[in-house]
């Protein structure tokens, strides 16, 4: 994406503020689409990603629901049926698993069914992910669950910039879009241009260069493995970190073509490692660049625990130490 | 939109003051007699009750304090909601078992729970942790309405222990959206479990004032499942006793399952994060502080000169101590050794988690082998 300038279209935003606007562009453009959610009115949602959006749209265009995720998603299928493109919000990771029994079995699959008469254009946010130190099933991590089903697609964004294309472009989709907010960096700023052109929703991107190693990452490790780059920089490592943006579909090229130039690649994500996303990358490369890679794929991930409580879950997080230690390993090969 | 979704008379305006609200004891503090439901306490019992809810309010208040100061990370205030917890936690027998949500902490009290194993989990230090088994409490569950159905289904073994327990378990307004909550019900109804659903309806789930979860008042829900709904004021104990002892009688006696929709209030945040003068007026708060719980429970004992000024000046001084202690208590409260969450995962060892055990010490390890700058 070319780099924003200075323009009046342009200002600094947290990610909650650009996913905000985001919606309110495509509430403005689209009458068919509408959200829904627990509590995302008159509170604005608990992370007031939705703050003011009842106000200005109505109550029937942003609709606080009864608290049933099941009754949430089912009833947003109705919707799509009957031509609407429902936004759901679900209001943390760990309660989305009341709907997920519609999101699997109907969601995903009813275009298939239909031999593709019926598009199901919805759009499922759930803020995802730990290190706000808050208690269970609110620090989760199970995007592999999504990208696992057919006919989902499954996209995170990183940062405020995406968040903002990334809402519109997952909104304008008609295929079911579970959309995964890294919570934790809802409060990071960035200048976003309105008016720039965006990147496709579901390519990945080569956020910072180097040649000598590839570090994968998606969501809220994106952060953690540039400081990780910059911290390798000054030991004169150059590491190309590449954000996925989207998970399914995951854009293997663009991985591909780096590892071919770098030789070691380490994958980072907060879900578990076992059958995890970085697992299919590591597969998936392996296959691919057999003979360029020096070194294994290395994972760095959470373990096959339950989400530790929140004072510990430092430990649990991948951070900058483990990042570097993965690539010392990498290279050390 | 031809047809506008958001209809504002959901059902007629339900200020909770219709003639199928069991109360024993109004908001002012004078018994009253009900046709069905009435009660006998010796001033002991009177002066019981209203320790419990002194000290429940001072714990409630302490843990917010502690969440302030950093202490906890989080809290879920029971503010208002003390009579409706203590009431239905006083009905219970030994071998009865609760299942709460995460607001429960009267009942827990009334359970022999440590209030410092309540703040585990808020501080962040373990997800539970206490044996359930011990005081027949089941850990706290956040995810909402899904205890429901594990009260009904421990129910079905108590029925079929053929002991003399029976199972309440908690839930809120918003809960009885649930799938889970609805399944609990058609269960409980059609194997006739011995089951008390507790319901405290305070009005709101968050942000969603009841109005957003139902259409006709919550204890009337029963009757289409197939098993009878009471409502009680929520914020009078001796009612609240009353009707879960009845309820519990009911479910030993082999008579299936109640519904008790306590009609209280939430005069707190909905937990610590919460910022609820974004969707509710205070003339509301205020309206419900005239039917504080404790409150009118000390006004009927005034009126009746139950309790000497020693016991309330010895009540004072114990407030002050679980004060203490509770303080205390969190501060001196252990982070877990962060290899523990290896611990447990599993009844048996699993090759993966003891594999991935062995990486995070041999990890830790070679930082202290590295010292200050090793990564
Ligand atoms: C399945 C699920 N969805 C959403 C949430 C988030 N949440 C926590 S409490 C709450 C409201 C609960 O309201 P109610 O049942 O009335 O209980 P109260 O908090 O008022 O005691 C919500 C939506 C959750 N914990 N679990
Ligand atoms: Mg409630």
């Amino acid at each position: 994406m070319a780099p924003a300038e200075s323009t009046g279209t342009s200002r600094q935003m947290s990610m909650v503020q650009a996913l905000n606007t985001g919606l309110r562009k495509s509430l403005e453009s689209d009458p068919k689409v509408l959200i829904m959610g627990e509590d995302i009115g008159k509170l604005g949602g608990v992370f007031r990603v939705t703050d003011g959006l009842q106000k200005d749209f109505g109550e029937d265009r942003v609709v606080d629901t009864p608290l049933a995720e099941s009754g949430i998603v089912g009833t947003a299928i109705g919707l799509a049926l009957a031509g609407y493109r429902p936004v759901v919000e679900i209001q943390f990771d760990g309660f989305v698993f009341p709907a997920y029994d519609q999101i699997v079995t109907q969601l995903a699959k009813m275009h298939a069914r239909s031999l593709g008469y019926v598009k199901l254009p919805i759009v499922i946010r759930i803020p995802f992910g730990g290190g706000i130190g808050a208690v269970e099933h609110h620090s989760e991590s199970p995007e592999a669950y999504f990208a696992h089903t057919a006919g989902l697609r499954v996209v995170s964004c990183s940062n405020p910039v995406d968040a903002y294309w990334m809402i519109q472009q997952a909104i304008a989709s008609d295929d079911p879009v579970i959309f995964l907010e890294p919570k934790r960096r809802y409060w990071t700023k960035a200048e976003v241009d309105t008016a720039a052109t965006p990147d496709p929703l579901y390519g990945s991107r080569v956020v910072r260069p180097g040649g000598a190693c590839t570090v994968v990452a998606y969501g809220p490790m994106v952060a953690t493995c540039l400081e990780a780059a910059a911290a390798a920089a000054e030991e004169g490592r150059e590491l190309e970190v590449i954000d996925l943006r989207s998970l399914s579909p995951l854009d293997f090229d663009a991985v591909e073509k780096s590892v071919k130039r770098t030789g070691h690649l380490v994958v980072v994500h907060e879900a578990p490692s076992f059958l995890g996303i970085g697992a299919e990358v590591a597969a998936t490369i392996t296959e691919r660049c057999f003979y360029h890679l020096e070194a294994p794929v290395l994972r760095v991930g959470g373990y096959h625990t339950p989400y530790p409580p929140s004072r510990v879950e430092e430990d649990y997080l991948p951070d900058l130490d483990r990042v570097l230690d993965a690539v010392d390993r990498s290279l050390a090969w | 939109m031809a047809v506008d979704s958001t209809d504002g008379t959901l059902f007629p305006p339900d200020s909770g003051a219709g003639p199928e609200l069991i109360q024993l004891l109004t908001p002012e503090g004078e018994r009253v007699e009900h046709p069905d439901y009435s009660i006998d306490l010796s001033d002991d019992e009177y002066l019981g009750l209203y320790r419990d809810l002194v000290l429940v309010r001072r714990f409630d208040a302490e843990a917010t304090a502690l969440q302030r100061q950093g202490e906890l990370g989080l809290w879920a205030s029971l503010l208002g909601q003390e009579a409706a917890q203590i009431g239905s936690g006083r009905a219970l027998s030994p071998n009865d078992y609760v299942f709460p949500t995460y607001r429960e902490h009267g009942v827990a009290w009334c359970r022999g729970v440590d209030p410092l194993n309540l703040l585990g989990m808020f501080r962040g230090v373990n997800h539970g942790g206490w044996d359930p088994r011990e005081n027949n409490f089941q850990l706290y569950t956040i995810v909402i309405g899904a205890q429901t159905l594990h009260g009904v289904g421990y129910a079905m073994g108590v029925q079929r222990d053929g002991s003399d327990g029976a199972v309440v378990t908690y839930f809120g307004d918003g809960a009885s959206s649930q799938g889970d909550v609805n399944e609990a019900f058609t269960f409980a109804a059609v194997f006739n479990a011995p089951v008390v659903f507790f319901c405290q309806n305070n009005q709101w789930a968050i942000s969603e004032p009841t109005e957003r979860q139902m259409k006709v008042p919550l204890y009337r829900r029963a009757a289409g499942f197939g098993f009878p709904g009471v409502r009680v004021d929520g914020n009078d104990v001796l009612a609240c006793l009353a009707v879960t002892r009845a309820a519990l009688a009911r479910a030993r006696r082999g008579e299936g399952p109640m519904l008790i929709e306590a009609f209280t209030y939430r005069m707190g945040a909905h937990t610590t994060s919460d910022d609820p003068t974004r969707y509710r007026s205070n003339a509301e708060l205020e309206e419900w502080r005239l039917k504080d719980p404790i409150e009118r429970l000390k006004s009927y004992l005034h009126k009746q000169g139950i309790g000497t000024p020693e016991f309330f000046a010895a009540l004072e001084a114990e407030s002050e101590e679980l004060g203490k202690r509770v303080r205390n208590g969190v501060r001196t409260m252990p982070d877990p050794d962060p290899v523990s969450m290896f611990a447990h995962v599993y009844a048996d060892s699993h090759t993966l988690v003891d594999r991935e055990r062995a990486e995070f010490e041999a990890y830790h390890a070679s930082f202290v082998d590295a010292g200050e700058d090793g990564h």
